[in-house]
């Protein structure tokens, strides 16, 4: 429990309808969207609704040496906003106004709290996107989601979060406030900020005001399904597509398990022996060139065996999507426990790294499907099991150990955009080795020698490592 | 495993509703994955996240667990403050029933500690059909000491002295709510309302707010079914839905009320039964069969029920083919989906299919026709501020349109929209569905003579 003053003096700054202190409050704030990972009530959550008020917080917290952990709507998935070590929530949910729509520069500045969705509703009447979609965008916010990379499912042609961001105003540990990036497309005026804070998952500073690119929405599309027999040929098409220099808005693939689960799920007449499912969406500006796109998909999916559909219609659409759409749905309701990893490989070597991880879940005996953006080689390898049992736990942490050394011997990645958090600290020295463990360690303290901004995420504290 | 969570004396077919830890399953389903943030009416008026369905899960795990108790205040206000408008369970990617989850803790709340005693007193009322209604035709006969009359609204508003007491919850001077009938519904009608040419019996379900707060759209709704060839079997011994007491958790009054009413339209003889509520239909539908899931007699009876339950819309647009109105009624109407019409019942196409028919009659859709109005059966009362802050946001949806009339398939949120078009709208005509399509026919009628 904190100092009754102190809980006073951080009602004085936001006013006491933003300090919440009661029980269940604080259970409400205990946890995040990531399974498996500890809960820890904070000692208060306080929402405030300015930098200047965010910068007193932080003195506050400086002068008692509290730990501050940011949060937006805690949708994450590698435990980054889990309170470990108790202390101050700081909520941006009432931090959510969006300042300026630009549509001369294509660009908006909003605080951190407002929702990406409601940013995409609000520029929708200027023809303008923001591309960057986690599967929670009616949920997450722009902060949150700037706090971790977030992608999506259009990362292959639109990028992710950090290709969006161009200016930021961050609250640094030591309460004061920076302000860099803007309006301009290029900027180069000193280090780039922007890539440091964005992903940096609350550990360097507090964001507290985001300028982000818009684009304009591309006008047509054409959607693709493909059918596969065997793992190889759907590989095959998914470097056939890029090789015929398509670049997809969307390529998603599912598994066997994956596809068996959501057919018992969700009956919608998916072969359940097919060994891959593709999908495939392309957009664009002019409809002679996404047809033209289209054709080229169709043409590499008839090379490589597959069976295929094409939408032509939205309710066609529609129709292709719901295989995707219920692959998350349908896997997490075969067990009461559901982990979503996120083990990135480069795309030519997805075939393998699939094929890994079916043999991982009959190694270990443990429930894995796997789906995912192909496009990017992000692959989503996601473990049912039931928490209850402890010996099957065992396993099930096994088989997600082997299932990281495993992308990373096929040169690829930990995390290709649910970040570190807490859920994979213990294998960032795998990939980055000791000197990239102490670089990391020399910019945390350089910005929060005292760490008190989200400690214990991504970094371990110093005392858990001596 | 503390007391509260287990049986009462004498149980021997538990349902959640008797024995909590049945909510285990549920609680485990929940993934924490906030899909049920974007919807929750309530956390979209205050963001704090206490509001949000996964955090009352934790919490109930919480409880589960004994971190916490399920009868401090705090858990229990918590639990309450919920409209049950069942928009997170639409949005769950893994399906977690929450209403079960709500009523298993609000039953095992109960059990605990009772009902308050306000509560007590007004759903002993509702066990006894018959006292229950003299007190609503005596309270309608008085209601003009409390409440002055808006003739063109046909709706009452508190008079001054009780305004000022009852203006901390909502019961101030603009208040509109509408008028006690002093001849309610069921005694207007004769049991069984025969139409000249007889193609199909059914049965109808007027639960006490067409009844009692709404008898004309009750009438319309019968008229519509006789103009359709349909004999209206209207049981006089039909009582209260129970779902205003279920969702306090009152389970022994609910089932009285459930057994009576599955016995009472069994006697009736006929095929279907009618509702123009969602929330009696939504009992019928579903919360009959769980409250029955283990009951050696009742359970046949709820199930043969459950599928057997239609809204009117459905009926008249999927079970009949009903006649195509020819009368012209000039509106400009907007269709609110009422929570549990559209989220429990699943009916959302049928109405507006009923509306469109209607020649003269331009349906114009509001931003987001599904977002609860903030009605919530008696959350208006309990929580006031968050309930009166999503009807203005409805009035403005509704103001937005340019409609001159607001068309919905529930009394209640009838009710919550009267109350807030007159506050923040251009006072719209408030009305069901069923009442348009009735006056077309009515139009018709008087054109041929």
């Amino acid at each position: 429990m904190l100092d009754k003053a102190i809980v006073q003096r951080l009602q004085d700054v936001v006013g006491q309808e933003n300090v919440l202190t009661r029980k269940v409050e604080l259970v409400a704030y205990s946890y995040d969207a990531t399974a498996d990972m500890p809960h820890q009530i904070p000692d208060v959550v306080v929402m405030p609704t300015t930098s200047e008020m965010v910068q007193e917080v932080v003195k506050i917290a400086r002068t008692h040496q509290i730990a501050i952990y940011p949060r937006g709507a805690g949708s994450n998935l590698s435990g980054g906003t889990i309170p470990f070590k108790k202390g101050i929530v700081l909520s941006f949910q009432r931090m959510n106004q969006i300042l300026e729509i630009d549509p001369a520069n294509l660009t908006a500045t909003v605080q951190p709290g407002v929702v990406i969705a409601a940013l995409n509703s609000a520029i929708a009447g200027h023809g303008l996107i923001y591309p960057p979609d986690p599967g929670t965008v009616a949920t997450a916010t722009m902060g949150g989601s700037a706090a971790e990379n977030s992608g999506g499912l259009r990362g292959l042609k639109y990028g992710v979060t950090k290709n969006y961001i161009m200016g930021m105003e961050v609250v640094l540990a030591s309460g004061e406030k920076v302000k860099f990036g803007g309006k301009t497309v290029k900027n180069v005026t000193a280090y780039d900020f922007s890539n440091l804070f964005v992903g940096s998952e609350g550990t360097l500073g507090i964001i507290t005001q985001l300028t982000c690119k818009l684009i304009p929405a591309p006008k047509f599309r054409r959607t693709m399904m493909g059918i596969f027999s065997s793992l190889e040929d759907a590989g095959n098409a998914v470097a056939g597509i890029i090789a015929a220099h398509v670049i997809p808005a969307t390529l998603e693939i599912m598994d066997n398990k994956t596809i068996r689960t959501v057919e018992a799920f969700a009956n919608i007449g998916l072969p359940v022996e097919a060994k891959a499912l593709l999908l495939c969406e392309v957009d664009g500006m002019s409809q002679d060139l996404v047809n033209t796109e289209a054709e080229a998909v169709i043409e590499v999916f008839k090379q490589n065996n597959c069976e295929y559909k094409a939408a032509n219609s939205d309710a066609e659409r529609d129709q292709l999507w719901l295989a995707r759409r219920n692959a998350l749905p349908a896997l997490a309701s075969l067990d009461n426990t559901c982990i979503v990893e996120d083990a990135t490989v480069p795309r030519s070597r997805i075939t393998e790294m699939l094929v890994a991880c079916e043999k991982i879940a009959e190694k270990y005996n443990v429930t894995i499907g796997t789906f995912g953006h192909a496009g990017d080689g992000n692959l989503h390898p996601t473990i049912l099991y039931n928490m209850y049992d402890e010996e099957l736990t065992a396993r099930v942490h096994l088989a997600i150990d082997e299932i990281f050394a495993t992308a990373l011997a096929l040169d690829g990645t930990l995390s290709g955009e649910h970040g570190i958090g807490l859920a994979k600290m213990k294998y960032l020295g795998d990939e980055l080795g000791q000197s990239g463990l102490d670089l990391m360690r020399s910019i945390k303290e350089a910005l929060d020698p005292d760490y008190l901004l989200n400690p214990g995420k991504m970094i371990p504290l110093p005392e858990a490592v001596a | 495993m503390s007391g509260e969570m287990t049986l009462n004396a004498g149980c021997t077919a538990p349902t959640y509703h008797d024995d909590l830890r049945l909510v285990q399953g549920e609680l485990d389903k929940c993934m924490k994955c906030g899909n049920c943030m974007a919807v929750c009416p309530v956390y979209s008026v205050n963001k704090d996240e206490m509001a949000v369905t996964r955090s009352k899960i934790a919490v109930a795990e919480a409880v589960m667990k004994g971190d916490l108790s399920m009868d401090d205040p705090e858990v229990s206000d918590m639990i309450f403050n919920c409209l049950v408008c069942k928009s997170c369970m639409t949005n769950c990617p893994t399906k977690v029933s929450y209403d079960r989850i709500a009523l298993g803790f609000r039953a095992a709340l109960v059990r605990k500690n009772g009902l308050p005693w306000l509560k007590k007193m007004i759903f002993t009322g509702l066990k006894n059909p018959k006292f229950f209604d003299v007190a609503m035709k005596a309270g309608a006969s008085m209601q003009g000491i409390a409440f002055k009359g808006d003739r063109k609204m046909k709706a009452i508003s508190p008079r001054s002295p009780f305004a000022m007491v009852g203006g901390s919850f909502g019961f101030d001077a603009g208040r509109k709510m509408p008028e006690l009938t002093v001849t309610p519904l069921r005694d207007r009608v004769s049991e069984v309302v025969r139409p000249a040419e007889v193609k199909v019996k059914a049965a109808f379900f007027t639960g006490d707010s067409l009844n009692y707060f709404y008898p004309d759209a009750g009438m319309d709704l019968i008229e519509v079914l006789t103009e359709n060839g349909v004999e209206v079997h209207v049981p006089k011994a039909q009582n209260c839905c129970g779902i205003p007491v279920l969702v306090h958790g009152d389970i022994e009054t609910a089932r009285t009320l459930a057994q009576n009413n599955l016995d009472t339209f069994e006697a009736t003889g006929c095929d279907y039964l009618i509702t123009g509520c969602g929330s009696c239909g939504g009992a019928w539908q579903h919360d009959y069969v769980d409250l029955f899931a283990n009951d050696p007699v009742y359970k046949a009876k709820a199930e043969h029920w459950s599928k057997r339950t239609y809204d009117v819309s459905t009926f008249l647009t999927k079970v009949i083919q009903f006649r195509q109105p020819k009368g012209q009624v000039d509106a400009v109407v907007t269709y609110h989906d009422s929570c549990h019409l559209k989220k429990t019942m699943k009916v959302a196409a049928e109405p507006r299919e009923v509306i469109r028919s209607i020649p003269g009659v331009t349906l114009k859709e509001m931003a987001a026709p599904d977002t609860c109005c903030g009605s919530g059966g008696s959350y208006v009362v309990s929580h006031y501020d968050t309930s009166a802050s999503l009807g203005k946001n409805k009035a403005q949806d509704i103001n937005q349109t340019g409609a001159d009339t607001v068309s919905t398939g529930c009394p209640a949120c009838m009710m919550q929209l009267l109350d807030n078009v007159s506050r923040h709208g251009k006072e719209q005509k408030v009305t069901h569905y069923i009442s348009l399509l009735a006056e077309s026919y009515r139009k018709e009628k008087a054109a041929v003579h």
